[in-house]
């Protein structure tokens, strides 16, 4: 591991069942940088997204965190892990019965231990850094699918995560939308130096926002590239090669 | 998808001939109107006559008035039986539309799975059950161990969980559910007050009515009903929430935020379901037997304070007691299965349904069961 390491993927098995999805699966993710997951339909990228968070346990090998083993820590030390990184699901996965604050208030109140108020007051700050100032008191079902991203955003972002991981952020938003997503995506990283995991296959996203990317081959299940994403382009992997180039060559 | 040349209304339905010739040529001259509207006509001719022997396919446009997905349905499969039978096909004189849309269809070849092998004998079928039965009931005791732990939280004053969830809770479980409690016992009481009227009136005992009516409502049948309609009403709101949003994936959105579900959603039904049990039982014995009296006064001509003296001399206290911990049971089986199902739903919208339906069937079953158990323990220790 090197010495900026911050997450290491270390000869990962994954699979449900006994169907291995993807294996022997190894990269690390260096503190700060925005580390893409790419790989075509189905080739199991939010499956590594889920092993990575503590959703789902490997067949084989671990996830490091500065070194440490997710998996093989015990309970008490996979929650003080899981306070280290805040995830934004595909669908924003926000809690319909609740309001955008209580949402975003939630993990403060009950992981952090904040009072209420506070909990509140910071509640709106983050709801207002994701540009959703005034929707404090909406519930999910009353806003558009780019601002339930944002407000998923704003809720992984709650407790000041030293990790962010995104799963597939621009599903079903428009160009521009997903455009403003991915600008403040760099803007976080720019203003807290957070760590960004990025699950996508949206070339746009890859190309500005990627300092590094793994490609995962659904036919072969195991990952077949791995580096800068103008590296990936030259990638001798015929298959890689003609996913960055939209099939063009 | 209209070929050129759209025709009037009175020109026939697709037509098909064939001509045979001598090199081998099997030619399929088609012509008339193509459209959906006039139906698919099969190609099993064309494929019987392929399969006496052929060697080059001819499909021919011979005077095709409009066309659409009709024409292009049969030439596929059509042509799928010549690719089979190894037989050289020649689609050029169709119209260029059907031709491409032929290539399209036929660019990508057909996926060959190997047959999934299921072995069938006996032994398997009932090793396949074992699992699975093995699987659920593993499964089932890691979610009920995950609750007790919750549980052991919530005395020890860590539980992690929202208070107004818990007071949802209450109001779901408790106050909401009182007007479908209330006509069920109502009638449960007056039904078992008339079934039994009829045969103690052959012996001049109807009194003896209000005895069946109360030890029967207050040790088993209120506390049973509530519990099958909780578990319709109850069990499957609770399957449904929770299934939602595990598809949602706001289950997975409270794991990695460090909250657990057992906790945080599991914990608040149960609690509030096994609470507001006995109360409801309480409020489905009143009911019950205010259901009784009500047959006894007007169908027997009971007098009201005789039927109520009857029923105070007679049905000791304890038979309460005994309806009132029954609820409490039931309560916590029908919190338990509604949130069990819900939380180890799939990921489709169809789940959530079946994770309901599961949660009602399994609930009531395991009421029932309970309350078999329940009766027998209860034998025995004589109370």
């Amino acid at each position: 591991m090197s010495e900026s390491a911050q997450i290491e993927v270390r000869d990962l098995t994954m699979g449900y069942g006994e169907l291995v999805v993807q294996e022997g699966i190894r990269f690390t993710v260096s503190r700060g940088e925005v580390f893409v997951i790419m790989g075509d339909s189905g080739c199991g990228k939010s499956t590594l997204m889920r092993h990575m968070v503590g959703l789902h346990s490997p067949m084989a090998g671990d996830v490091y965190y500065d070194g440490e083993g997710y998996w093989e820590a015990d309970e008490e030390r996979r929650e003080a892990l899981k306070r280290r990184f805040g995830v934004l699901y595909q669908y924003a996965a926000l809690f319909s019965s609740m309001t955008l604050e209580e949402n975003v208030s939630l993990p403060l109140v009950e992981h952090a231990g904040l009072a209420a108020a506070a909990a509140r007051e910071v509640a709106r700050l983050k709801l207002a850094l994701v540009g959703l100032a005034g929707f404090e008191q909406h519930y999910p079902s009353e806003i558009s699918g780019g601002m339930k991203k944002r407000a998923g955003l704003a809720r992984a972002m709650a407790l000041d995560p030293e990790i962010l991981y995104f799963d597939e952020p621009s599903a079903g938003l428009d160009p521009l939308t997903s455009r403003r997503l991915d600008d403040l995506v760099l803007e976080v990283r720019a203003s807290l130096g957070t760590t960004i995991v990025l699950v996508t296959h949206e070339l746009p996203s890859i190309f500005e926002l990627g300092d590094h990317a793994v490609f995962l081959d659904a036919e072969k299940k195991t990952m077949t590239a791995l580096g800068t994403p103008d590296e990936l382009k030259e990638s001798p992997d015929p298959k890689v090669r003609a996913f960055l180039s939209r099939g063009r060559l | 998808m209209t070929g050129p040349g759209t025709n009037p209304a009175s020109t026939p339905g697709p037509r098909v001939a064939f001509d045979r010739a001598t090199d081998g040529t099997l030619r399929v001259r088609l012509s008339g109107r193509w459209t959906l509207a006039d139906g698919v006509p099969p190609a099993d001719e064309v494929v019987g006559e392929l399969e006496r022997g052929a060697r080059r396919l001819v499909l021919e446009d011979a005077g095709l008035e409009s066309w659409d997905s009709s024409l292009v349905t049969f030439v596929h499969e059509a042509a799928a039986a010549a690719s089979r039978l190894g037989v050289a096909l020649d689609a050029s004189s169709l119209p260029e539309g059907a031709r491409r849309l032929l290539d399209l269809a036929r660019a990508v070849k057909p996926r060959v799975q190997p047959a999934a092998v299921e072995d069938d004998a006996l032994t398997a079928r009932v090793g396949r059950v074992a699992l699975h039965v093995w699987g659920t009931a593993g499964d089932a005791l890691t979610f009920l161990g995950e609750t007790v732990l919750a549980f052991g939280a919530l005395v020890r004053g860590r539980a992690r969980f929202r208070r107004i969830d818990l007071l949802h809770a209450f109001e779901a479980t408790g106050v909401a559910a009182l007007g479908i409690v209330a006509l069920i016992n109502f009638l449960i009481g007056a039904v078992l007050a008339f079934v039994g009227a009829v045969q103690l009136q052959q012996f001049g005992a109807a009194i003896y009515v209000a005895n069946l009516v109360g030890i029967g409502v207050l040790r088993e049948l209120g506390a049973l009903m509530t519990g099958i309609v909780m578990a319709g009403r109850t069990g499957a709101a609770f399957a449904a929430t929770l299934g939602t949003m595990t598809v949602n994936e706001e289950v997975d959105a409270l794991r990695t935020m460090g909250l657990r579900p057992a906790e945080f959603l599991v914990l608040p039904r149960v609690l509030a379901t096994a609470l507001m049990m006995p109360a409801l039982v309480a409020y489905a014995d009143l009911l019950g037997l205010l259901g009784g009296l009500f047959v006894g006064v007007t169908v027997l001509d009971l007098g009201t304070v005789e039927y109520l003296r009857q029923t105070q001399t007679s049905v000791a206290l304890r038979h309460a007691w005994i309806g009132l911990a029954k609820g409490i049971a039931f309560g916590a089986v029908v919190a338990l299965t509604g949130t069990y199902y819900g939380i180890r739903c799939g990921r489709s919208a169809a789940a959530v349904g079946e994770a309901t339906t599961k949660a009602v069937v399994m609930g009531i079953v395991l009421v029932v069961v309970v309350d078999a158990v329940a009766t027998v323990v209860l034998h025995v220790l004589r109370l």
